[in-house]
């Protein structure tokens, strides 16, 4: 294969990101839930739920511990990898960038005080408050590192005078058109994604027989958030369609393969694509894609036709779309499944397919936070920033990139295999009944 | 005060910040693992770990945030630095990584375990060593520009005496300022083994960190003559910094006041690296960028200056809180709670 800097610092950069993105997922996430079952806790005076937010605060350490480091290198592989652009989108867009790390200052600090002062205040609801802080400061990261991927997609705040860039806001740039969906489509799909995560190892014990109602009440905790992040995230995917098309029409329509702008435009699951713009063998739900674009049947959707060939992103990204939504889909149907059974069919709620399906709706949810991004990344090439900065134009050009894939390709197994192992270890030879034995099954101040 | 002048001076403190408590972060890893060696490993480990555990990510993050504020104030340093140092800065990365969550996986996850240790140990010595390239490249000389982009002149940097004097000079400062401050920290724990043991340390590692330091005067005498000139303009500084250490190295040797001690070897180090710092100004890179030519717009400037402030504002009180809660706790730090 070829040298090509350009193309081995796109699949260095989506490899760390595809890596820190599920680390970064749980990180923002899990604290939540770890406050909801310390709350719950606290307030019926109940050491399940108690021991619940212990056990996951345990787990949680170290997968921060990895998106911490992976945080950083990302961080810095955007200088190193993409210097023109960080030149560039420096001067723009740098404030959220540098808000963000006194967010994450913040969380870290008030993380390193929670995980170690457990026993240590006389009024155990003072050891809960410091949670505030590491949920605000973990959403606060997301959104400012959300606010500068937003900007990449539809950049404002500034004007170029004779190729300099002039009359630059900061705060425009910062609030631009894409912030309030991607935001609100990052944190609720975190929120989703760890609820799931944290219901699958439930369910996981609950499907080897574990019988403990501590299984049952975290299957509880996680299930019914879940299935209202999960109903959010898919609200909110609306409502990213209505501003794709309003403000990046060529990534909604090569997500959709619709190619000619017109009204009543149906709506495209799968299928196959020939040369001549054709498809076949799809599923096709007749005008919902202009009432996913403006609500209405006879919307008129712009089509790909209407920009030049080198400004479209590749149709592949049709079925990263069609696999996020499907996923996204399945899960609101579990959780849901869930929570009838729960409230109208008790008897059946911890049946075995239902606990399977409970099982694999962490690696779901992961999977579609991973080709959500993809296509959120892939759709907007061949810019880098949109309409200004192609991809290909601010790649270092460096002769080491494809050494340096390989280096941070062996860090990434190295570090996710350790963290696996880590993790198993932590929980295996320390299960919860024992814990909650050994503490005299009630809770102890 | 210009915005130039102000931004630099906000990062050049980060840097500094950074500089103290990475190094009692990496000296630490590697006195523990030199315990390890020596059978000392009972005396060491346990009251190093009661400092680290809770700061090692506040420890980190002051390293990015000196980068994203660099990138942030100085744009053009992404393009130079980020251009030229891919191969440095990835190797910085990789061993933190492995660091860091190694850190974790051994503290929170499994008891005992000689890899991790290892690990956390070496990458102690070599994540100085190949930070500081930066500085080094700072100086000029290791850099082909031209249009195709900005390279790296790897040869040139690994044969240079200077490089090498820096590598060395950061490496020796890393041990004194750690054990500096553990010697510091033991007392404060009341444990007496402890202290006498990373006392030794201190003063072995006392008269090399200064001789590295003058080493690095001479290597950069030749290398960049005109940095060596603006540095004895300010020779007051460095001799202020002599002062700082021998009151230090007194009161260590005297067994006094380890408090004291501690902060004026951070003095020590404050000193001459404020002097290095006003020397090297105005450049970012010899001489091929300065602070006013690699400036971010005005308007990015202010923001980023009041984003600063409130920034400081609640990041304050919290760190004041940590240290308050485990360094400034006595019955944290001696182990009762």
């Amino acid at each position: 294969m070829q040298y090509d800097a350009v193309l081995y610092s796109r699949i260095l950069t989506e490899m760390t990101l595809a890596f820190h993105i599920l680390f970064a997922t749980i990180g923002v996430g899990v604290p939540v839930f770890i406050a909801l079952a310390q709350w719950m806790g606290l307030k019926h005076n109940d050491p399940h739920y108690l021991l619940l937010a212990r056990r996951w605060t345990r787990g949680f350490t170290i997968t921060v511990a990895v998106g911490v480091v992976t945080g950083t290198a990302i961080g810095l592989q955007l200088s190193l990898l993409w210097p023109s652009f960080m030149e560039q989108a420096g001067q723009l867009i740098a404030l959220p960038l540098f808000m963000e790390t006194f967010a994450f200052f913040f969380e870290a600090i008030f993380l390193g005080i929670y995980l170690y002062t457990w026993d240590r205040f006389k009024n155990p609801k003072t050891h809960l408050l410091l949670l505030i802080p590491v949920v605000i400061g973990s959403s606060l990261s997301a959104f400012f590192i959300t606010a500068v991927n937003a900007f990449m997609n539809t950049p404002q705040g500034f004007e170029i005078v004779n190729g300099t860039i002039m009359n630059i806001e900061p705060l425009k740039a910062m609030f631009n058109p894409a912030v309030p969906t991607k935001v609100g489509h990052v944190l609720v799909s975190a929120y989703m994604t760890s609820a799931f995560i944290l219901a699958a190892l439930a369910a996981y014990h609950l499907l080897r027989g574990r019988q403990h109602v501590y299984y049952k009440k975290a299957l509880r905790i996680t299930l019914i958030p879940a299935l209202v992040f999960s109903i959010a995230t898919a609200l909110v995917g609306d409502l990213s369609g209505k501003f794709l098309a309003e403000y990046q029409p060529e990534k909604l329509a090569a997500a959709e393969w619709h190619f000619e702008t017109e009204g009543e435009a149906p709506l495209l699951l799968f299928g196959k694509l020939d040369e001549e713009q054709n498809v076949s063998g799809a599923i096709k739900i007749p005008f919902a894609l202009s009432i996913l674009a403006g609500n209405l049947p006879s919307t008129e959707v712009i089509g790909l036709n209407e920009f030049p060939a080198d400004e479209r992103p590749p149709l592949y990204v049709h079925y990263l779309f069609d696999v996020m939504v499907t996923l996204g889909m399945l899960l609101i149907v579990i959780a849901l499944i869930y929570a009838v059974l729960s409230k109208w069919k008790p008897k059946k709620m911890y049946n075995k397919w239902l606990l399977r399906a409970v099982v694999l709706s962490a690696p779901m949810s992961l999977i579609a936070i991973e080709i959500g991004w993809i296509f959120a990344e892939v759709g907007r090439q061949p810019w880098i920033l949109r309409g200004y900065l192609k991809t290909a134009e601010a790649a270092t050009a460096s002769p080491h990139v494809g050494t340096m894939l390989v280096a941070f390709g062996a860090l990434y197994v190295l570090l996710g295999v350790g963290a696996v192992i880590v993790l198993r270890n932590m929980f295996k030879n320390n299960r919860a009944e024992d814990e909650l034995a050994a503490r005299g099954d009630s809770y102890v101040a | 005060m210009s915005l130039e002048l102000l931004g630099i001076s906000v990062l050049w403190i980060f840097l500094f910040g950074y500089l103290i408590v990475g190094s009692i972060d990496f000296g630490a890893g590697f006195f523990s693992l030199y315990s390890d060696w020596t059978g000392q490993k009972h005396i060491l480990h346990k009251m190093i770990q009661r400092y680290l555990s809770p700061v090692w990510e506040v420890t980190n993050v002051f390293l990015v945030f000196f980068f994203v504020g660099i990138v942030g104030f100085f744009p053009k340093t992404a393009y130079y630095f980020g251009s030229a140092l891919l191969v440095p800065a990835s190797i910085s990365i990789i061993l933190l990584a492995i660091r860091g969550s190694y850190y974790a996986f051994g503290t929170y996850g499994s008891k005992e375990n000689k890899v991790y240790s290892f690990i956390y140990g070496i990458t102690g010595v070599l994540i100085p060593a190949s930070l500081t390239t930066v500085l080094t490249i700072s100086e000029g000389g290791f850099l082909a520009i031209d249009k195709s982009g900005v390279h790296l002149k790897l040869k040139e940097l690994l044969t240079s005496p200077y490089s090498w004097s820096v590598v060395l000079v950061s490496l020796v400062s890393v041990l004194f300022i750690s054990a500096a401050f553990l010697t510091y920290y033991a007392r404060q724990a009341e444990d007496n083994k402890a202290e006498q043991l990373v006392r030794r340390y201190t003063l072995g590692w006392s008269i090399p960190s200064v001789a590295a330091g003058v080493l690095v005067f001479y290597a950069l005498r030749s290398h960049n003559p005109e940095h060596f000139a603006r540095m004895a303009d300010v020779s007051w500084m460095f001799v202020a910094s002599l002062v700082f250490f021998i009151a230090a190295i007194t009161l260590f040797y005297k067994q006094r006041a380890y408090g004291v001690a501690f902060f004026a070897v951070v003095m020590q180090y404050f000193t001459a690296f404020l002097a290095y710092g006003i020397s090297h100004y105005p450049y970012l890179l010899y001489p091929v960028l300065t602070i006013y030519d690699g400036f971010t717009n005005k308007t990015m400037a202010i923001y980023l200056v009041v984003a600063f402030i409130a920034g400081l504002l609640l990041l304050i009180p919290a760190l004041y809180l940590l240290l308050k809660l485990f360094l400034f706790n006595r019955k944290y730090v001696k182990g009762m709670e």
